[in-house]
């Protein structure tokens, strides 16, 4: 079972929540697809060995056969080419890669050269495999990063991964998302969370996976969460409460699972509640 | 028309909440929401639609079935597997027109997409312009530009306009930024909160915008408060608040409400004082664009 | 002498915009004569590389100097080809730049406002350019 960990927000304990599932599930890997920060590696301390350079092909323009007619400039919808006194001039930060420009140039003058966007690495915690990826600083791309690390589910043997997305609702959510047979939505109880996880709804119904609320730092707001979640039929799995000593113990880097057997149960049978949950979803589709 | 934007460094200092008490304090004037991606000042406004306008932020291709004839050449080219069974999918493609190129049957072409939607408001305290982006959908300087321009294409001469910019010090904040009278950062005493401030003190220095500080929260860490203090000064960027915490900000974010309306709140007592320095020191009216000379 | 403006409005009684990518309009002004000719500009459409659609717009014009606020290091790299020569006339009108320009008593603009392409700030995070 893939299980995607999203919020519409960031800080509401997206990765608290995904790497101690990962930690209390039974043979669970987890993949950070928070590229722009990946924090996951901080609580499970796992053992990194392999690191894969992540690139996209962007254009190298021999000079001696550019004749600088300009064909290339024009089709590129990116801006990351310019023609100016007879030179084109590139910008590969603004390239997606696409391969247009040695499609069109009447030259053949462009070649694709890989340019390095950012890192995988591959690790164990716990005898399970850990994998995460790093976006370079100042990268405006995170979705390269995000679909190769998805496509490296498909390798993992355990029965279970766990996959830490990038917060918000933008394109690279939905690159993180797109194989997952379901979600769990982390929220906090205050009108921005509720309203950030209205926006985190409408992004797994348009993708049509099934999911469950997360109510992180419950306290006697929670009701205004567990509310809308009635109203829009959707399960509130967990409540981890607010307290002073979970917050202590993320804070110092600890796994808030670790000393705390009741919060390790609830955690454990999360993976049981959303497998039920994936069953039903099928049931009606 | 004189121009502030709320900012700050990182997110989850307060920025949101301080920003609705000054507009709340200005009385009649106009307000932007320039945190396009993660929008929350409505929650802390009450306001009421006047019109909608649809924000196209990306092209995407769009393909004529009638003079498709299933070659399939475009499938091929499409590195983002964005064309399946002849059908385009919105959400994978970039706009890059690889297929509208390769088609010997001129079929695709490349649209303008919309993905979202600009907003201007009328609240209790004058005009909102804000915007909501649709799922998938990335936020842009360009957007931030629209929405700012609502503001002002609606905003008498003497109005002031208040901007809720985005965090951090990227694309969407310089838009938030540019043109502005002043900035006020709203900053926390914390290790990453003075990192964070330095890069957007940086930038305003960049712009030649004058840059206003408030600590939010000083009094959790005193210490940090002051060193942050130190900075400011010898970055020659003015302190004219000091919030302390107070859990009535909590409070009155759960009800929808700005802090200063919370009766005895010692964060909204601290967001008035600093309202008041503000307006009768001048410092958001004068015009302190650098000029060329 | 041909120059660029970033402009906010469609005349030489509007302010300089400070914002070159997306200035709201560009005009292009004789500075000896000060005819001039307004256009929209065709940066402020893009959702990335709104700069380089900017600069690549004054370099067709054939200007020979820009007055602007800031330009980031994409933009500048098309106007340093093209042999474009960048002022900062930030506060004051497109009427005045005019006159400052003809005086010799404009800023040049050498270093690069940052780049920014895309965003690259989402939620919260930090992180470099």
């Amino acid at each position: 079972m893939i299980i995607s960990v999203l919020s519409g927000k960031g800080g509401t304990g997206k990765t608290t929540v995904a790497t101690n599932l990962a930690r209390v599930l039974d043979s669970a890997a987890y993949v950070d697809c928070d590229v722009e920060e990946p924090n996951g590696f901080l609580f499970l301390k796992p053992a990194l060995d392999v690191r894969e350079r992540v690139s996209i092909p962007v254009p190298s323009i021999s000079e001696e056969k550019c004749t600088a007619c300009g064909t290339c400039v024009e089709w590129c919808q990116f801006n990351a080419l310019a023609a100016v006194n007879n030179k084109v001039i590139k910008f590969p930060q603004l390239c997606h890669g696409c391969g247009l420009c040695s499609l069109v140039c009447p030259e053949k003058a462009v070649r694709e050269v890989p340019r390095e966007i950012g890192i995988i690495e591959t690790g164990t915690f716990n005898h399970s495999v850990f994998l995460h990826g790093i976006l370079n600083t100042g990268e405006p791309l995170a979705v390269p990063i995000i679909k190769r690390l998805v496509s490296g589910i498909n390798k993992i043997t355990a029965q279970h991964v766990v996959i830490d997305c990038p917060p918000g609702s933008s394109c690279s959510v939905i690159a993180a998302v797109e194989n997952s047979d379901c979600c769990l939505l982390v929220t906090e109880p205050t009108p921005f969370g509720l309203h950030d996880l209205a926006i985190a709804v409408e992004l797994i119904r348009s993708m049509n996976i099934p999911a469950g609320v997360i109510i992180n730092k419950a306290d006697k707001q929670s009701r205004m969460i567990k509310d809308y979640c009635t109203a829009q039929d959707i399960p509130v799995l967990l409540e981890i409460p607010f307290s002073k000593s979970i917050a202590a113990a993320y804070s110092r880097g600890e796994m808030i699972t670790e000393n705390n057997e009741v919060l390790e149960n609830s955690f454990k049978s999360l993976g049981i509640q959303l497998e039920a949950l994936i069953n039903e979803s099928s049931c009606y589709s | 028309m004189n121009q502030v934007a709320i900012v700050s460094g990182k997110g989850g200092t307060g920025k949101t909440s301080v920003c609705a008490s000054l507009v709340e304090l200005a009385g009649n004037k106009v307000v932007a929401d320039c945190d396009v991606e993660a929008p929350n000042l409505h929650l802390l406004l009450n306001f009421k639609e006047l019109w909608r306008r649809d924000y196209y932020g990306s092209k995407t291709a769009v393909m004529n079935r009638d003079k498709c004839r299933q070659c399939g050449k475009c499938i091929d080219v499409c590195r983002f597997q964005a064309i399946k069974n002849f059908t385009i999918n919105e959400l994978k493609c970039e706009g890059c027109a690889a297929c509208v190129y390769i088609c010997p049957e001129q079929a695709i072409r490349i649209e303008d997409t919309v993905t979202g939607e600009t907003v201007l408001s009328k609240s209790g305290a004058g005009l909102f312009s804000h915007a909501r982006l649709k799922i998938g959908a990335d936020g842009s300087g360009k957007l931030v530009t629209e929405v700012r321009k609502n503001a002002s294409d609606n905003a008498a001469e003497e109005d002031l306009i208040i901007i809720d910019g985005s965090p951090g010090i990227a694309c969407v904040v310089i838009a938030s930024i540019t043109g502005c009278n002043a900035i006020l950062i709203v900053s926390e005493p914390t290790l990453s909160g003075e990192h964070d401030l330095g890069r957007v003190l940086d930038l305003a220095d960049h712009f030649g915008i004058r840059a206003l500080v408030c600590i939010n929260k000083y009094d959790l860490n005193p210490e940090m408060a002051c060193k942050i203090e130190r900075y400011c000064k010898n970055r020659k960027a003015e302190v004219v608040g000091k919030i302390p915490f107070d859990r009535d900000v909590g409070t009155s974010i759960s009800r929808g409400i700005p802090v200063i309306n919370m009766p005895e709140s010692k964060a909204g007592a601290a967001i008035r004082e600093m309202w008041e320095l503000l307006t009768k020191g001048g410092l958001l009216n004068e015009n302190c664009h650098s000029n060329g000379r | 002498m041909k120059i660029a403006i970033s402009a906010e409005g469609k005349d030489l009684n509007s302010s300089v915009d400070p914002r070159f990518g997306r200035c709201s309009y560009i005009i292009i002004a004789d500075s000896d004569s000060k005819g001039f000719e307004v256009y929209d500009n065709p940066g402020i459409q893009s959702t990335q590389g709104a700069g380089i659609q900017a600069a690549q717009f004054v370099a067709k014009k054939k200007a020979e100097s820009l007055i602007t606020g800031k330009v980031g290091p994409n933009a500048l790299q098309i106007l340093d080809s093209a042999g474009i020569k960048v002022y900062n006339g930030t506060g004051l009108t497109a009427a005045e730049v005019i006159d400052c320009f003809k005086d010799d008593m404009l800023s040049r603009v050498n270093e690069p406002g940052e780049a920014h392409a895309g965003l690259k700030y989402r939620h919260g995070r930090s992180q470099g350019w």
